[in-house]
């Protein structure tokens, strides 16, 4: 960028300290929670919405690539400054968080964590179900921007299912709003919806409204053990069609179950091969009745053991050991892989035998652990990104969890989003004339190409690369 | 130029790739939440200590700013999913920086005259003590502080100047002994880690955690030779000193016979459970400071494992409880404390939003980034406001002369007072 930009950036934002050139800082802003490290030119944290306009405008005016990013907590890559440019740090765009009790909504600012939201919503009885384990981090822009979603989604859906309205910069540096306070609108094309989940490519985010629910007055657990993967896939089906729904529904196998007894031994059995955790909300009666037949089924389908937690401190305890997955494995290999791949939730038992297959043709450390119920299984590849001979592999079987995904009737990416990661793979799953009239939006939205290039399409000859 | 694979190893590049870059260490982070900005966290830090030992950044001096404005509160390990070892990096980079890299004048002055005059040597900082006291009561005090001589003390000495305590006389502080036996038979036999701020400033406060113990039924034992911890030492760069400080400590404690190895000062206290960190590759000292740091604990750990406190006098107040960071996020240690405040007769606990973030203090942080540390300090003071508690309890004297910066800072001095907790409980036990 010449410094001729620069200097025109700095009149247009006349704050020192939320414009950053300095080479710490523009390292700081090279990655986020995916692969690589690319540096921008420039970071500038906006305030306002006016100022995002003014940046666009000139973003499109001088021709550089400007990257919205949230808190970098991204697992795609969406965030990251691939072609260098302006990054615009929402995070501190934070100043409105505000609950309309009476028409169960809440109005919120890009930059407010997910967390603060859910605090919020609870003071007045109401919930925001969308839950991104990583929504103690992460913004509300950032999960709009990829429509990500939690283990709450079985039941309550994912956030696209709750944003009714938003303001939004488009990439020529204009301001619209879309949707509104209502629950229904079918006025025109749904734009809201396609701006959840375009990854930042579409439009900057700069408020939004989402819709707010009751909060349940209840809620149950239970652990349920399996001495074979294939009866806990039966379970979850069996109980998923018995008239059931669960908030929660979540797997370890045996890999995690070990790892996490190395760990931090919490008494788990390490010869079981899976786990199930469940849980179910709302009326008290209602939720102890299910939770109650939830234990039925699974002991009808051969489960070694089942414990209902009957104090939250035991409910506590039953999902911490779900927690402690993410640390204990990466002390087997630093460098976790973290797949989102879905399928059809009749065909996890048949992917479970996929996943094995990989794993042992690569001799590569798989784990799978995940949002069971919805079929957004999440094998992780545990390894070390400095072994570069091991990476290879990891790339090739990456590839090939991705195909086998696809042959099942699922997706590519559940909930992480597309970014730079999963690019190459895009026209696997959607076809060339798919892919075509998705890049045709883009083209339209963006004749100048300014809102974060290099996603969700792409390049020509791409490929999967996980070593630097 | 070194070269890159030495640079990686003095920059523990291994331990920065255990960082799977998550950012779930950017909310408890209080250099992140008042700079707001990326460079300013943990991930942040390590990612740069990262691209300097991948040769990505040339000059290490370009990232010794983040470096230093980091506070070292070691919040960002607790709230690590993966276990990742700030500490060891951060304190890597520092030794790095300390070698590669020239401070200005002011800055060596000051770390001069701290690192190698002052702390390691207890008699100085009794002396310290000493004048302090004289200063205090010879009315100089009110002289100076009026005329605002102190305020121009370079980085600003002169602010915390005003938050010491009255000192007591100095024939008081010669009264304590220096093996100490309960009235009854013995329950546990310690050694005491007096700590040079301790002894120098608080040295009321050491007094009083020897009445407790011995109130306790436990018998104390004062090594004479023992010396600085090494914390603010090792925090800043000094790695050698730290060794040496470290080492002579192990000699002087190793000698004794006893059960555990006690101080009241929660940095000191994290500073000893890492000797054996320090000294990993010191074949003579490394199994010593294994048993060493099997030995230490904190002075509530004792007072609970004794037990039966005669805590008699109720303190009608309402209070809150300012942890000490290297309490809780290196030396682990957050019940007993709570435990022993909770069985003070009268008092009602509230606890402060974010109970466990920093103060701001960080060792000698706030003397030497005076500005950020009360940025910080000022967003702990808001959540101490809206307990409405009368005392602030503490566990460590940096924190302790912070918050009593912090009443200052707010005016509400005469209104709130900051304690340690041995002070409260001497209180409660009517000790004088
Ligand atoms: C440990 C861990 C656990 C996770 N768990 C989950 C999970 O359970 N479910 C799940 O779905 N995801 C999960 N994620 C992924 C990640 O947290 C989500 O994708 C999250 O929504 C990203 O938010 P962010 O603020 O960090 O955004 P960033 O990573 O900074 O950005 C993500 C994308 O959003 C765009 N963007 C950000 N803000 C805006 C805006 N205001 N307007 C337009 N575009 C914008 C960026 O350009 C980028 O493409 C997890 C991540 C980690 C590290
Ligand atoms: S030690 Fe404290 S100040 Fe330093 S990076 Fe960690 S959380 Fe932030
Ligand atoms: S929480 Fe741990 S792994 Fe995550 S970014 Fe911070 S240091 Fe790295």
């Amino acid at each position: 960028m010449e410094n001729r930009v620069i200097e025109e950036i700095k009149r247009l934002i006349p704050d020192p300290k939320r414009v950053m050139t300095d080479i710490s800082d523009l390292y700081s802003y090279s990655y986020d929670a995916s692969f690589g490290t690319y540096l921008p030119d420039i970071v500038v944290q906006p305030k306002s919405t006016e100022e995002i306009v003014r940046l666009v405008q000139l973003a499109n005016q001088e021709k550089f690539p400007i990257y919205p990013r949230g808190q970098a907590t991204g697992l795609s890559g969406g965030s990251l400054p691939v072609k260098g440019g302006l990054v615009l740090d929402l995070s501190k765009m934070n100043q409105t968080l505000i609950i309309d009790p009476d028409n169960l909504v809440a109005i919120v600012s890009p930059g407010v964590l997910t967390a603060d939201i859910h605090k919020a919503a609870e003071q007045y009885g109401l919930m925001y179900p969308p839950d991104p384990s990583s929504s103690n981090v992460s913004t509300i822009g950032g999960n709009l921007a990829e429509n990500s979603g939690g283990p709450k989604g079985l039941k309550y859906g994912v956030t696209k299912d709750y944003v009714i309205g938003l303001e939004v910069v488009t990439p020529e540096g204009k301001v619209i709003r879309t949707g509104g306070k209502t629950v229904k609108n079918v006025t025109g094309y749904d734009l809201t919806k396609l701006i959840v989940g375009s990854e930042g490519t579409l439009g900057i985010i700069t408020e939004a409204i989402l819709r707010l629910i009751p909060k349940p007055p209840a809620t149950e657990t239970a652990m349920v053990i399996f001495d074979d993967i294939v009866d806990s896939g039966r379970a979850i089906s069996k109980i998923l069609t018995s008239g059931i729904l669960p908030s929660k529904l979540e797997l370890m196998d045996q890999a995690s179950i070990q790892a996490v007894e190395d760990y931090e031994p919490v008494g788990l059995p390490r010869d079981a091969e899976a786990i199930l955790l469940v849980e179910v909300d709302g009326h008290p009666l209602a939720a102890k009745d299910e939770i109650e037949k939830v234990k039925a089924i699974c002991i009808g389908l051969g489960a070694r053991e089942v414990k209902i937690a009957t104090t939250k401190e035991e409910r506590e305890e039953l999902w911490r050991a779900r927690k402690l997955v993410s640390p204990a494995i990466v002390k087997i290999k630093p460098t976790k892989i973290s797949e989102d791949a879905t399928v059809p939730r009749s065909k996890i038992p048949e992917m479970f035998k996929r996943l094995k297959e990989i794993k042992e043709k690569y001799q590569l450390h798989l784990v799978i652990f995940g949002h069971a119920g919805d079929g957004n299984l999440h094998p992780n590849i545990i390894t070390n990104k400095l072994d570069k001979e091991e990476m290879k592999r990891v790339e090739k079987a990456v590839e090939e969890i991705f195909r086998a995904t696809i042959e099942l009737g699922g997706t590519l990416s559940g909930e992480h989003g597309i970014g730079t990661m999963k690019a190459p793979f895009m026209e696997m799953e959607l076809g060339e004339v798919g892919l075509v009239m998705m890049k045709r939006i883009k083209e339209a939205w963006d004749p100048n190409n300014i809102l974060n290039p290099g996603k969700i399409f792409p390049e020509p000859g791409q490929k999967l690369v996980l070593s630097e | 130029m070194i070269p890159l694979t030495e640079l990686q190893k003095e920059l523990r590049y291994d331990l920065t790739n255990a960082c799977v870059q998550c950012g779930y260490c950017l909310p408890v982070c209080p250099t992140y939440m008042t700079m707001e900005r990326e460079t300013q966290s943990p991930r942040g830090r390590i990612n740069l200590v990262k691209m300097v030992a991948e040769g990505r950044i040339e000059n290490i001096s370009q990232i010794m700013e983040p470096l230093e404005l980091c506070v070292g509160c070691r919040a960002c390990e607790t709230a690590c999913p993966t276990g990742v070892q700030y500490g060891k990096i951060h304190e890597a980079a520092k030794n790095a920086l300390a070698k590669h890299k020239k401070y200005s004048p002011t800055v060596k002055m000051i770390r001069n005259v701290l690192f190698k005059k002052v702390f390691p040597k207890q008699k100085v900082m009794v002396s310290l003590g000493n004048l302090i006291w004289l200063y205090q009561k010879s009315g100089l005090q009110k002289v100076l502080q009026k005329t605002q001589i102190l305020d121009r003390f370079p980085n600003h000495l002169g602010e915390f100047e005003r938050t010491l305590p009255p000192l007591p006389s100095i024939k008081e502080r010669k009264m304590v002994g220096k093996h100490i036996l309960p009235e009854q038979k013995p329950k546990l036999k310690v050694a005491f880690f007096q700590g040079c701020v301790m002894e120098g400033i608080y040295q009321r406060i050491n007094r009083y955690t020897i009445e407790l113990l011995k109130l306790a039924g436990v018998e104390v034992i004062i090594p004479k030779k023992q010396t600085c911890c090494g914390a603010l030492h090792a925090h800043s760069g000094e790695h050698n000193q730290a060794i040496e400080l470290a080492k002579q400590n192990i000699d002087v404690f190793s000698q004794l016979d006893v059960d555990y190895i006690v101080n009241n000062a929660g940095g000191c206290g994290a500073a000893l459970v890492e000797y054996d960190h320090l000294l990993e590759n010191d074949p003579d000292y490394k199994e010593k400071a294994k048993v060493f740091v099997s030995k230490v604990r904190d002075i509530s750990q004792i007072l609970v494992e004794a037990g039966n406190l005669p805590l008699q006098y109720p303190i009608n107040e309402t209070v809150t409880y300012q942890r000490s960071c290297h309490m809780t996020n290196v030396q682990k240690v957050k019940d007993e404390p709570l435990q022993l405040i909770q069985s003070i007769p009268g008092l009602k606990l509230v606890e402060m939003e974010r109970p466990n973030m920093c103060c701001g203090s960080g060792g000698i942080y706030n003397l030497i980034h005076y500005e950020e540390s009360m940025k910080i300090l000022s967003l702990k003071m808001d959540t101490v406001i809206d307990t409405h508690a009368t005392t602030i309890i503490t566990t460590n004297p940096g924190c302790l002369i912070q918050m009593q910066k912090g009443i200052l800072n707010e005016g509400l001095k005469g209104k709130v007072r900051a304690v340690h907790l041995v002070e409260l409980l001497a209180e409660s036990a009517g000790i004088e």
